[in-house]
């Protein structure tokens, strides 16, 4: 049998269990970066407001506010009519979510309620790739397909660019987003209910409506939300089936005008003729700021509905 | 012992027909309604893609090397998207280069390092109300930003500048994206490495991320099918919708601080250009568009479904 040696070994310090000095510089290098980067998009944010702020400042400072209610958005001459815009914004979205409503929800509640697994394998993936079409392929669509097989059979003096035609194509936009969330919102719903509603007696449509629907109903006015939010804010559709640089004011959505969005892109397509043109470029800069707080009232809205009508399963 | 009988016929009949319930006229019309609405769905998808098709097929399947390399001209039957192009692979790269990483970034800071304060809350908040800003919004930043303030560095009107307001545009969604992903792994895996000591950098690069990969790259692929569409905030940051004078070759670093056009410019100018033969050219031109966006989103819908299956 050896001779077991004492060696006199210091005690073990919390210093010993911290890890290497090395690691540890280096752990909180990587959270530095980290947090810079999760950082950025408050900086983005700042930056948005900052510079929508004061340039839309700037313009209503220097332009005659008489000029904000014209006849007509003619921004090159001094008139900036801000109805021309919100009332072709306003008939854009509405006919948008008149189609895109029925035809999402409808997709959702059968994806949701009926569909077996197969053909929902087979259907999803259609939604998804509706969803991934640029805009500007449905503004193309909307200016040479809608417009003369749909808008011009409804109203034959319609002249091929008009706000219908945008609408319709904005529609189709927003159907994929519609009939994604609130089918979410749907599948979220637990299915003991739908079991014990069944098992009541109930019909299937009875459990749909009477039962699934109510449950989920903040993610589906969630959905409706978002939906009229992306619509307020398309432009490529309506800058390309609308058709107008310039309108007088109409309130006939078989009239070419342009939604606020498309004021401004086409505002600042038109580039040489407008920059240094009294202030006609810092009126893109006022629309944008009516946009930005608009569509930003309507996220909030959706995200309080979620959070403050959302039933904990 | 036997079962009880209902003797009487009209009784029999009448519990056979209570259980059985009656012709469900009115569920039978709900369920076709909802069908129509679906139908309705993928009946659009296939008159757009006919539409498309049927308008373009001729240029694409006629002179489709051409069409590729020959640069944008007055006369439709000569037009080409090759600047249009090269453009929009410059966006591909620097959005790759710029949002993947950040957006990546900071979806692992809100899931894994992030206290539960009340700045957490805030970032987070604000990160979904950035997702919802519309794009042209999006343009007007970049216009400001990399356009005006910071012309030394982007030059001005130029791809640089482009591109960085697409990859701003898509930040927020490949953040959104990543935190799910990353949400998703189970913390049984981190708590392991943990266990052995690890730090958490450690346990999230050799564990967390691995996992968490094939979600984060469908996510990402899904953006960036997203940002090559994206034609409305170029136009603010000053895209030319005609022919631009580049410096050669397809991707040569000085191409950056010129004057640009992407694919989705392209199609805008073309599609409401009234000359004989661009409605073909602008369908032939959405054809090249299409078929790189839904590539990207069907590569990423293939791997979602491959993974979802797995687990």
């Amino acid at each position: 049998m050896t001779d077991i040696t004492i060696v006199d070994h210091p005690a073990l310090t919390i210093g010993d269990l911290r890890g290497s000095r090395k690691r540890l510089a280096r752990e909180r290098r990587v959270k530095l970066f980290l947090m810079g980067a999760a950082m950025t998009s408050v900086l983005i944010s700042v930056l948005i407001v900052v510079s929508l702020v004061t340039e839309a400042g700037r313009f209503l400072s220097s332009a005659d506010l008489g000029s904000l209610w014209t006849s007509g958005w003619f921004p090159r001459e001094g008139f900036f009519d801000i109805k021309t815009l919100v009332v072709a914004t306003l008939m854009v979205t509405g006919i948008a979510i008149v189609v895109a409503f029925p035809i999402g929800f409808a997709s959702a509640v059968y994806l949701a309620e009926y569909a077996s697994a197969r053909s929902r394998r087979i259907i999803k993936p259609v939604l998804e790739t509706l969803a991934g079409i640029p805009s500007v392929v449905l503004g193309f669509f909307a200016l040479t397909w809608i417009s003369p097989n749909v808008v011009q059979r409804l109203n034959p003096d319609a002249p091929l660019s008009n706000l219908f035609a945008a609408g319709l194509g904005v529609a189709i936009l927003t159907i994929p987003l519609v009939a994604s969330v609130s089918e979410d919102a749907m599948s979220s719903v637990p299915n003991a209910l739908r079991e014990a509603s069944a098992g009541l007696g109930a019909r299937r449509m009875t459990t749909s409506l009477r039962i699934v629907v109510p449950a989920a109903v903040s993610g589906l006015v969630a959905a409706a939300i978002l939906a009229i939010s992306r619509a307020i804010g398309e432009t490529m559709v309506v800058l390309i089936a609308g058709g107008a640089d310039q309108a007088q004011f109409t309130a006939s959505p078989f009239q070419p005008s342009l939604t606020m969005t498309a004021a401004m892109a086409s505002l600042a397509g038109g580039s040489d003729a407008v920059v240094g043109q009294g202030n006609a470029y810092q009126s893109l800069f006022f629309v944008g700021f009516l946009l930005f707080l608009i569509t930003l009232g309507l996220n909030v809205a959706a995200t309080r509905i979620v959070r403050r009508v959302r039933q904990k399963y | 012992m036997a079962l009880p009988t209902i003797l009487d016929r009209g009784t029999a009949e009448r519990v056979r027909r209570d259980l059985k319930g009656s012709r469900d006229l009115s569920g039978t019309l709900f369920r076709t309604v909802l069908q129509l609405g679906l139908l309705l769905t993928v009946v659009i998808l296939a008159v757009l893609l006919g539409q498309v098709l049927s308008l373009g097929w001729g240029t694409v399947s006629g002179r489709l090397g051409d069409f590729l390399t020959a640069e944008s001209r007055s006369r439709a039957a000569e037009a080409g998207v090759f600047q249009g192009l090269r453009g929009t692979l410059w966006i591909a790269i620097i959005v790759t280069i710029v949002a993947f990483p950040l957006g990546i970034a900071a979806a692992v800071y809100l899931e894994e390092y992030a206290p539960k304060t009340r700045l957490t809350n805030f970032i987070e908040l604000n990160i979904r109300n950035l997702a919802g800003v519309p794009s042209v919004v999006y343009g007007i930043l970049a216009y400001t930003i990399f356009v005006t303030v910071l012309e030394p560095v982007t030059g001005g009107k130029t791809a640089l500048s482009g591109a960085l307001a697409v990859a701003v545009l898509v930040l927020p969604v490949v953040i959104i994206t990543s935190a799910e992903a990353i949400r998703a792994v189970p913390s049984s895996l981190r708590e392991a490495g943990f266990g052995v000591g690890a730090t958490r950098w450690e346990v999230t690069r050799s564990h967390v991320l691995p996992y968490a990969a094939p979600g984060i790259l469908t996510g990402t692929l899904l953006s960036l099918g997203r940002a090559l569409g994206e034609a409305a905030p170029l136009i603010l940051v000053g895209a030319i919708p005609g022919s631009v004078g580049y410096s050669g070759g397809l991707l040569n670093p000085a191409q950056l601080h010129e004057q640009f056009t992407a694919m989705p410019i392209v199609i805008a100018s073309w599609s409401t250009n009234a000359r004989e033969g661009f409605d073909r050219a602008t369908a032939a031109a959405i054809i090249v568009l299409l078929v790189v966006v839904l590539m990207a989103n069907a590569t990423a819908i293939i791997m979602r479904n491959r993974f979802e299956k797995k687990r």
